[in-house]
């Protein structure tokens, strides 16, 4: 018998807390992705919290495909971040104003 | 110090379920380890610590993983996230070279901390209070199999995936296709400089039609002036002009 569903999905939602915390107050982007990678964990662990709960593979599936979508939106989001230190040699969230009004 | 704390959280962890005594002591140790690694990434300074501090909390994911009997996903966590994206991350900062550590003292944004803090904190009171009083779970039998079973969890994964999920399974195939193309894409350094005013010239010299026939000797006299094509470009743009009325 393992620990009761309730500490793994309070442990998710508090590390989703967390990683949304990081993505508002920090200014370098590359430590926003990884803010964004904390809260598609959180969303993993819950996702395989209730597949155990409610007996259902197919949160598993979805956390094997959640894991994919990562690592894409991280290839293609560096490439960005590679892209825009070469204009503007810098990865702060603050210099990125080239759309502002 | 994490088996310490853990040993202090295991007692009323103990008391509410009623699960052995080595996995509430696992899911304490990894439980703690996820969210010093979490508060890790949030306060580093340097990027570099942040990304090794995300492993930590990837590892501590897995080992939650293994403590659900999900023994692939942790595998996968591992390889994947902690093996690659991780690296992918560690080798951009290092390749920019913006490891240096950023200064958290000044405030651009006036009381962007404390609202961040106070909206994340309302955030997650929604969501407990939703959880408490909203009935989420359907009920509904499962349509893609079971998951607590004898059979080991990478022939139930494998057997979904290659089933009930076959269509998304050959879609994410395209999307990685697509991320791939993506990156490269971007990592091409866009044409230079050089390479436009060439266009430009070009396009003027198209433009210019009759133009270019009767100046040719003059064009060809100026080759070795390095001013000659701007003054060219000039002309172009004089017939332009001219002939635009």
């Amino acid at each position: 018998m393992t620990v009761s569903a309730n500490w793994y999905l309070s442990l998710g939602a508090v590390l989703f807390s967390i990683g949304a915390l990081g993505l508002l107050i920090r200014r370098n982007v590359l430590i926003m992705f990884m803010c964004v990678e904390l809260m598609l964990n959180a969303a993993n662990l819950t996702f395989v919290t209730f597949a155990r709960e409610l007996n259902d593979i197919g949160g598993q599936v979805l956390v094997f495909f959640v894991l994919v979508v990562a690592a894409a939106e991280v290839v293609v989001g560096l490439g960005i971040v590679v892209a825009i230190y070469r204009r503007r040699s810098s990865t702060s969230a603050d210099d990125l104003h080239a759309m502002k009004g | 110090m994490p088996t310490l704390l853990g040993g202090v959280l295991a007692a009323p962890l103990l008391a509410a379920t009623h699960a052995s005594t080595v996995d509430v002591l696992t899911f304490a140790v990894a439980a703690t380890i996820v969210l010093a690694g979490a508060v890790g990434v949030v306060m580093a300074p340097n990027p570099v610590h942040a990304a090794l501090f995300l492993i930590m909390t990837l590892f501590g994911v897995a080992v939650l993983f293994v403590a659900q009997r999900d023994d692939f996903l942790a595998v996968v966590q591992v390889i994947v996230y902690a093996g690659a994206v991780v690296v992918l991350f560690l080798f951009v900062i290092m390749f920019l070279g913006v490891d240096r550590e950023e200064n958290r003292a000044v405030e651009p944004l006036r009381g962007q901390r404390p609202l961040a803090v106070a909206l994340v904190a309302l955030g997650l009171t929604g969501l407990v209070l939703l959880g408490q009083i909203a009935h989420w779970a359907t009920g509904q039998p499962s349509t893609s199999g079971v998951a607590n079973g004898t059979e080991p969890n990478v022939n139930l994964l494998g057997q979904s995936v290659f089933t009930t999920y076959l269509f998304p399974f050959e879609v994410t195939s395209a999307l990685l296709v697509i991320a791939v193309v993506g990156a490269v894409v971007l990592a091409r350094r866009p044409a230079s400089a050089g390479d436009d005013e060439v266009g430009i010239d070009a396009t003027g010299a198209i433009e210019s039609g009759d133009d270019t026939a009767e100046e040719g000797d003059v064009l060809e006299g100026d080759a070795a002036d390095p001013a000659g094509r701007d003054g060219h470009a000039e002309d172009a743009d004089d017939v332009e002009d001219e002939v635009a009325p």
